[in-house]
């Protein structure tokens, strides 16, 4: 609670830096629009129109939340011209990427860590594997599922937010799967515990913290990874295709709205990760 | 057939010699923690060529590493041209100036706790974002050339870079503190004598995020407007024209710029942190 106030300057400082950016990028044309009328604004009429241009260079916040208003509270949710329904695009992509990219981390670690040739083998290619450029590859992944006959537009996007989101689980899970101490193991050992009962009662147990933490970090970088895939291949549902058509045709604040939105739906995402941490550490008594 | 059997063959024959090196006493060997990755490399290599060769896989579903290759070798002025323009023009000059600017910030901010608890959260948040889609923003802002990409890295680096360094600052403990102040260190003293060097781990891990995220962020931006060459303009256009050899080249050159990027920043780390427990194993 101490943090509320100061985030919240924070917050103003950043809202009142936009405002200042928005004057000062669109007056420009403000003012060459004047000149081509022949007249000469006062600098309350600048800041006046600055903030209401309709192709602002960058819109002012009040713009973008009456954009955001229009486009979700106003429109039908079937409708293509509602946020929410590319919202719902993009989060049904992220969560199936989500999906596969946890099964795929959380696989790997578990080999990692019971087999020593997976751990010097496999570890250091996922390290490099994070290195690539992913969105180098995301282009090729569309067309070569098109040439392969699947049209289905989910499945590259997921394939992509796994290929993001599988790292920091995995790595999360190694460490976590390790952090039980050697006095901890021997003692299951003691106990003569199979590899399997000390995985299940020892192990999993105690990587559940690095689990929700690294679940975190990965479901945002899930929704990074469907943005990015809707955004170079021509998508037409999604916030990425939303970016990208207000790019090409539209006005930049369907960029902005889209970029809020797509905000919006990474803390909603983390928060619920974050709110499933806090209900299973608690039942599991392991709250701090 | 032949192909599959001997894939088969040679992934057993690796398979057995990588699990004889990864016994120990041989897996504390430097050698031998060099040589099991890069014979698992191989290995995918070699089963990718055999399988795509094996089971008539058409080039424009996945050419085989040889042609790959081949494709490369007889590019490399066409990649040498798009590396220096998205690489060391959009990426690295991003990265610098990214990198610089969150340093500079996180130093200014360093004075006051209460900046230090609003900009931790906040930026914590905003490194979650999807930020690469304010490309197509900054494009239409800077124009097609390189300085737009270069502007693209500068907001991705930044949160990250931000957040690790002022998180890194505060990292040392009252007692060390209170040392400082018993030797009547200044600000700026304990700032350089201690906090920064302790900060220097956080710091460096902020910078390791940041390779990867510059590289995106510049060809990224390239898919919404660029000259005619650039590794993102090469990609986008020839994914378009089915010649996937050429793709795979240029992934190759990301992969490669990536890693070496990556290596370079975490040697640094080693001869900076070399202090550190993560460090001296």
């Amino acid at each position: 609670m101490k943090s509320v106030f100061p985030i919240l300057t924070v917050v103003a400082a950043i809202i009142a830096i936009w405002y200042a950016g928005a004057v000062w990028m669109n007056s420009q044309w403000t003012l060459d629009q004047a000149r081509r009328a022949g007249v000469e604004l006062t600098l309350p009429e600048i800041i006046r129109d600055t903030m209401n241009q309709e192709r602002a260079t960058l819109p002012a916040p009040h713009q973008v939340v009456a954009e955001i208003w229009k486009t979700t509270a106003e429109k039908k949710i079937t409708s293509k011209r509602s946020l929410i329904f590319h919202s719902w695009i993009t989060l049904h992509a992220t969560l199936w990427g989500f999906a596969l990219g946890a099964l795929i981390g959380l696989t790997l670690a578990i080999f990692i860590v019971y087999s020593r040739v997976m751990d010097m083998s496999v570890m250091p290619w996922a390290i490099i594997s994070q290195t690539v450029p992913i969105v180098a590859i995301a282009p090729m992944i569309i067309v070569v599922m098109s040439s392969m006959g699947i049209q289905e537009r989910l499945v590259p996007k997921a394939i992509i937010a796994a290929y993001l989101c599988y790292f920091p689980i995995l790595v999360g899970m190694v460490k976590g799967l390790r952090s039980p101490d050697a006095m901890q193991l021997d003692l299951m050992k003691t106990y003569n515990a199979s590899n399997r009962q000390s995985f299940w009662k020892l192990r999993l147990p105690s990587s559940m913290p690095y689990l929700f933490t690294s679940m975190k970090i990965g479901i945002a970088a899930a929704l990074v990874g469907t943005i990015v895939g809707e955004l170079p291949t021509g998508a037409l549902r999604g916030l990425g295709a939303r970016i990208l058509i207000g790019d090409q045709f539209g006005p930049p604040i369907r960029i902005w709205s889209a970029l809020i939105m797509a905000s919006i739906l990474a803390g909603g995402l983390v928060a619920i990760v974050g709110l499933i941490q806090r209900i299973t550490l608690k039942r599991m008594g392991m709250n701090q | 057939m032949t192909w599959l059997v001997s894939v088969f063959v040679f992934w057993a024959a690796a398979f057995w010699l990588n699990r004889q090196l990864a016994k120990p006493p041989v897996d504390q060997q430097r050698w031998a923690r060099i040589a099991v990755p890069v014979i698992f490399g191989i290995t995918i290599l070699v089963v990718w060529e055999g399988l795509v060769r094996g089971l008539n896989v058409s080039p424009i579903i996945l050419p085989p590493p040889t042609a790959i290759a081949a494709k490369f070798a007889a590019s490399t002025d066409i990649l040498w041209k798009d590396f220096v323009q998205t690489v060391i023009k959009g990426a690295l000059s991003g990265y610098l100036i990214g990198c610089a600017a969150a340093f500079v910030t996180a130093i200014l901010v360093d004075r006051s706790l209460f900046l230090q608890r609003g900009l931790l959260p906040i930026g914590n948040f905003v490194a979650a974002l999807p930020i690469v889609g304010i490309a197509p923003i900054l494009v239409k802002w800077y124009g097609f050339g390189w300085e737009s990409k270069s502007a693209v890295v500068v907001v991705m680096v930044f949160f990250p870079v931000l957040i690790n360094t002022v998180q890194g600052l505060r990292d040392t403990t009252a007692m060390q503190r209170d040392l400082m102040q018993t030797y009547a260190a200044s600000y700026w003293q304990s700032l350089f004598k201690l906090r920064l060097p302790a900060a220097m781990p956080f710091i460096f891990n902020g910078l390791k995020i940041g390779t990867t995220l510059a590289l995106i962020g510049a060809i990224v931006a390239e898919y919404f407007g660029s000259p005619i060459y650039g590794m993102g303009f090469r990609i986008q256009s020839e994914a378009g024209r089915l010649s996937l050899d050429m793709v795979w080249a240029e992934i190759a050159v990301a992969a490669l710029s990536g890693s070496v990027f990556y290596g370079l920043v975490a040697l640094m780390e080693k001869l900076v942190t070399f202090w550190h427990p993560s460090q001296r194993s």
